[in-house]
């Protein structure tokens, strides 16, 4: 049977793209729009992103943001590969089940009921042991709960499919377990730990529900600003600041697909030669 | 050391012998703890919190376990706030709005989302990983944004009714944001990624010689794809629907720009009864009901989760 989708069905996937791509090429097209009025075209102009250069309050959250979105990556890149370990090589241990159920469960929880349930533990936390008061620390840590799920996802699958055989052969060669797992399996996961880490951090960066619930006063993330001018209406500034960060992101992610791929083919060619 | 036999397998000892044997607890520990903390414990002071009684104070609401001065342990359980979830109707009015917006939407997903996934896994390998790129993308670039851009389609004044006022199609600009429709068409372009992934691994997987089998008997192409395709993409099938229907439920910020002051769903209920309200208590039953209703589209996908690691 031959292996090519139906001209049917080609044209309902390209329909499908479009339909997810175009509101951000418009998007894009406008945040050059001289004018300040979204339904008129006033020419072509830079004059938005000379504007958001000199927004304070942009600047500030987006520098938060960033700050906090490394931080939260990082935290939840440790916590999530140490959960996929334990969950791929341990097949059995008191609180497998607990773990493993605390780390699908994220991904498929309302924002909503863990950003309400995180913030009543830090309320009551801070009236038990003093600990920790509303701001950058309970949002890094409310960020790292919900990324370190999908680090865990992430690396798992790729763990699961390591050659177990190869870090045998390293330890049976003289290398302690611990040498052998970072000799030999960690360079197999680093393209899945790379993604999980970009993934972790662009989720954290845009995480605006959790982050409105467990923040504190002074401390608003760049998606809380977005959200307070664009729920006022279109303002061609966050035209300016979407189409940025669109193509940042964009760009970031193709770079990266690229770079697993070829990591992957390498792997692969590597596999095939030592095989042959 | 001494009597030790010169071959024999030196026997470890000190803190090398303890993390030989319970070094797996150094790994499983860590997360372990920091989730059971900071993500399942909060359940909890959510639950205890529903059973408290607002008040003017920090924070807002009554003490539900306090010891008085003479060592006695008071344990005051209001089951007021559940009663009000009971007797105000917008709770109950929100709950079924949300469930059956989430319900169209991802109906929405899935009859737009299948035949994509389908072309995806008949297209060639090297196409396959591009058009993976493809749908992921979105999924990578900010959900608010994404909703934004989509607003700047709708608008009153936006590009689908500009297009459409200059091709002579409408007289009128079309009436499209603060609408349900709007709802559906900002979860179905938010979360259609989640709804094609999952079809996709499952279609991609699929056993081509299931179909030739069945073409071979005599079935023509669109009863072998309700015999034979239909039934083996269930998984995939049920894995997108309940990445988009549980999401989607609890959505709250697609009906708060998207949608009008009908459009109440349970998240921006939720929203509002602890941001404008301040009623932390009545906000924590809330969530909780929530919960409840939820556990059992919950419970099928982790259900389907573990049975796809397992194969």
């Amino acid at each position: 049977m031959e292996r090519r989708p139906s001209p049917l069905l080609l044209t309902l996937l390209c329909l499908g793209i479009a339909f997810l791509y175009l509101p951000m090429v418009v998007l894009i097209a406008y945040s050059f729009n001289a004018s300040a009025l979204a339904s008129v075209w006033g020419g072509f102009s830079t004059h938005w992103y000379v504007e958001l250069a000199h927004n304070r309050q942009i600047l500030g959250a987006a520098g938060l943001s960033l700050e906090v979105a490394a931080l939260a990556s990082t935290g939840a890149l440790v916590l999530g590969t140490l959960a996929a370990i334990a969950l791929v090589r341990f097949t059995r241990f008191r609180g497998r089940l607990l773990l493993s159920g605390m780390v699908n469960a994220p991904l498929v929880m309302p924002e909503i009921i863990t950003g309400i349930t995180q913030l009543l533990l830090f309320v009551s936390m801070l009236q038990l042991i003093g600990w920790p008061s509303r701001g950058l620390t309970t949002i890094i840590i409310a960020h790292v709960a919900f990324c370190s799920a999908y680090v865990t996802i992430t690396v798992q699958s790729r763990l699961a499919s390591a050659d177990r055989s190869l870090e045998e052969a390293a330890m049976d060669l003289g290398a302690t377990p611990f040498q052998a797992f970072v000799d030999v399996t960690l360079p197999i996961i680093a393209p899945a730990l790379v993604s999980s880490w970009l993934l972790s951090f662009t989720l954290s960066l845009d995480d605006l529900v959790i982050s409105s619930f467990v923040s504190g006063p002074r401390s608003s993330t760049l998606p809380m600003v977005i959200y307070s001018k664009v729920k006022l209406g279109v303002s061609p500034d966050i035209n300016a600041l979407a189409s940025l960060i669109i193509t940042i992101v964009g760009v970031c992610v193709l770079i990266a697909g690229v770079l697993v791929r070829r990591a992957e083919r390498q792997r692969l060619a590597d596999n095939a030669l030592a095989a042959g | 050391m001494i009597d030790r036999a010169p071959d024999g397998p030196q026997p470890p000892r000190g803190l090398a012998h303890w993390v030989d044997r319970h070094g797996r607890w150094l790994i499983i520990l860590p997360p372990l703890l920091f989730l059971l903390v900071f993500f399942l414990i909060p359940f909890g002071f959510a639950l205890k919190i529903s059973f408290a009684e607002a008040a003017l104070r920090i924070p807002p609401f009554s003490d539900v376990v306090s010891v008085s001065p003479d060592h006695k342990l008071h344990v005051v359980l209001s089951l007021a706030n559940y009663k009000y979830l009971l007797t105000d109707e917008v709770y109950a009015v929100s709950y079924l709005y949300s469930i059956r917006t989430a319900f169209f939407s991802t109906l929405l997903c899935l009859l737009i989302g299948y035949p994509m996934a389908y072309a995806m896994a008949r297209s060639s390998k090297a196409m396959q990983g591009i058009l993976m790129l493809i749908i992921i993308l979105p999924f990578w670039t900010s959900f608010l944004l994404r909703v934004y851009a989509l607003e700047g389609i709708i608008r009153d004044q936006g590009l689908l009714n500009t297009v459409l006022l200059w091709l002579g199609v409408i007289k009128e600009p079309l009436k499209i944001m603060r609408t349900t429709f709007a709802v559906y068409l900002g979860i179905v372009y938010s979360y259609l990624p989640f709804m094609v992934l999952p079809l996709y691994a499952t279609l991609e997987k699929l056993d081509q010689t299931l179909l030739e089998a069945a073409s071979d008997l005599g079935s023509r192409p669109w009863q072998a794809f309700i015999d034979v395709t239909l039934p083996l993409s269930m998984p995939g099938i049920i894995a997108g629907s309940m990445l988009v229907f549980i999401p989607a439920v609890g959505e709250y910020v697609i009906p708060a720009l998207l949608g009008g002051p009908d459009n109440l769903m349970i998240g921006r209920v939720l929203w509002d009864e602890f941001f404008s309200n301040h009623d932390w208590p009545v906000a924590a039953a809330v969530a909780i009901a929530f919960l409840v209703l939820l556990a059992g589209p919950i419970a099928l996908h982790q259900h389907y989760r573990v049975r796809q690691l397992e194969h």
